[in-house]
C-alpha cells in the first residue's frame, strides 16, 4: 500500500511523512496570503488538522500538494475574514524612486489600507496574482474556482482597489 | 485606460506597499505542534454514546412522566 493510501486509511506515520514533506510548501503558500509568519505557522497546523480530519475524502489517486494548497487557501481566507490583519510590514527591497520618503510611506499606507478593506476572497486572488505573480491556473486550483472566475475575481479586486485609492486621492 | 494597463498599474502599486514575500520556510519544524494537536483531539461520539442517547429518548417517549423527575435531578 503506498503512502497516500496509508494516509487515507488513517495511518499516523504516513500522515507524519506527508506533513514533513509538505509543511514548507503549505506554510509558504499561507504566509504569502496572510503575510505574518506566526499566523502562517498556526494556519499551517490548522490546515494539516483539516487534512487529517477529512482524510477519507482524499482521493489517493490524485496528487496531495494541490489538495493541501486548496485547504490551506480556505484556512487562510477564513482567517482573513475573521480577524483584522496583523501583517508584518517590511520595507521594499528596491530603493524608492521618489526622493521624499515620508510621501512614499504615506502612499504605501494608503495602498495598504485600501487593500485591507477589500473582501478576503478578492484580497487572496489579488495578492497571489499581482504581488506574488503565481500562475492563474495554480491560483484557480487553490481557490477551487474556474480559470475565468479567477481572472474575473482579480479584475474585480483591481477595480475595487482603484476606486478606493481614488477616493483617498491616490491617482495613477 | 485599458484593463491590462489598469491591472499593471495596480500590481505596481500593490508591490510597492506589499513586496512579494521571500521567506517561505517555517522558522521551526511544526510537527511537534501538530502532534500535540492530534493528541488533544476531542473524543469521537461513538456507538455506545449513540445507543445510550437513543435509549434515553425512547424511554422519555414511552414514559413522559419521567421528564420532570430527570429535570429535577439535573
Amino acid at each position: 500500500m503506498d503512502l497516500l493510501e496509508r494516509f487515507a486509511g488513517g495511518d499516523v506515520d504516513a500522515f507524519e511523512t506527508l506533513f514533513r514533506r509538505h509543511q514548507g510548501e503549505v506554510y509558504g503558500w499561507i504566509v504569502r496570503l496572510v503575510r505574518n509568519p506566526g499566523v502562517a505557522e498556526e494556519l499551517t497546523i490548522e490546515t494539516f488538522w483539516r487534512i487529517y480530519r477529512h482524510r477519507q475524502r482524499f482521493d489517493a489517486g490524485r496528487p496531495f500538494g494541490p489538495w493541501a494548497r486548496r485547504i490551506a487557501t480556505r484556512a487562510a481566507i477564513d482567517h482573513l475574514n475573521a480577524s483584522a490583519p496583523v501583517w508584518t510590514v517590511r520595507p521594499p527591497t528596491a530603493p524608492p524612486s521618489d526622493p521624499d520618503p515620508v510621501e512614499q510611506r504615506e502612499l504605501r499606507g494608503c495602498i495598504e489600507r485600501a487593500f485591507v478593506a477589500l473582501p478576503a476572497r478578492l484580497r487572496a486572488a489579488a495578492i497571489l496574482a499581482l504581488v506574488e505573480e503565481r500562475p492563474y491556473p495554480e491560483i484557480a486550483e487553490a481557490l477551487g474556482i474556474s480559470l475565468s472566475a479567477t481572472k474575473m475575481r482579480v479584475r474585480r479586486a483591481v477595480r475595487a482597489l482603484r476606486a478606493r485609492l481614488e477616493r483617498m486621492g491616490v491617482g495613477p | 485606460m485599458s484593463h491590462d494597463d489598469e491591472i499593471d498599474l495596480v500590481a505596481r502599486q500593490l508591490r510597492s506597499a506589499l513586496p512579494p514575500w521571500d521567506d517561505l520556510e517555517p522558522r521551526v519544524d511544526l510537527w511537534p505542534r501538530m502532534l500535540e494537536r492530534l493528541q488533544h483531539q476531542p473524543a469521537p461520539f461513538g456507538w455506545f454514546e449513540s445507543a445510550l442517547a437513543a435509549l434515553i429518548l425512547l424511554a422519555l417517549a414511552f414514559f413522559p412522566e419521567l421528564v420532570p423527575m430527570i429535570l429535577y435531578h439535573l
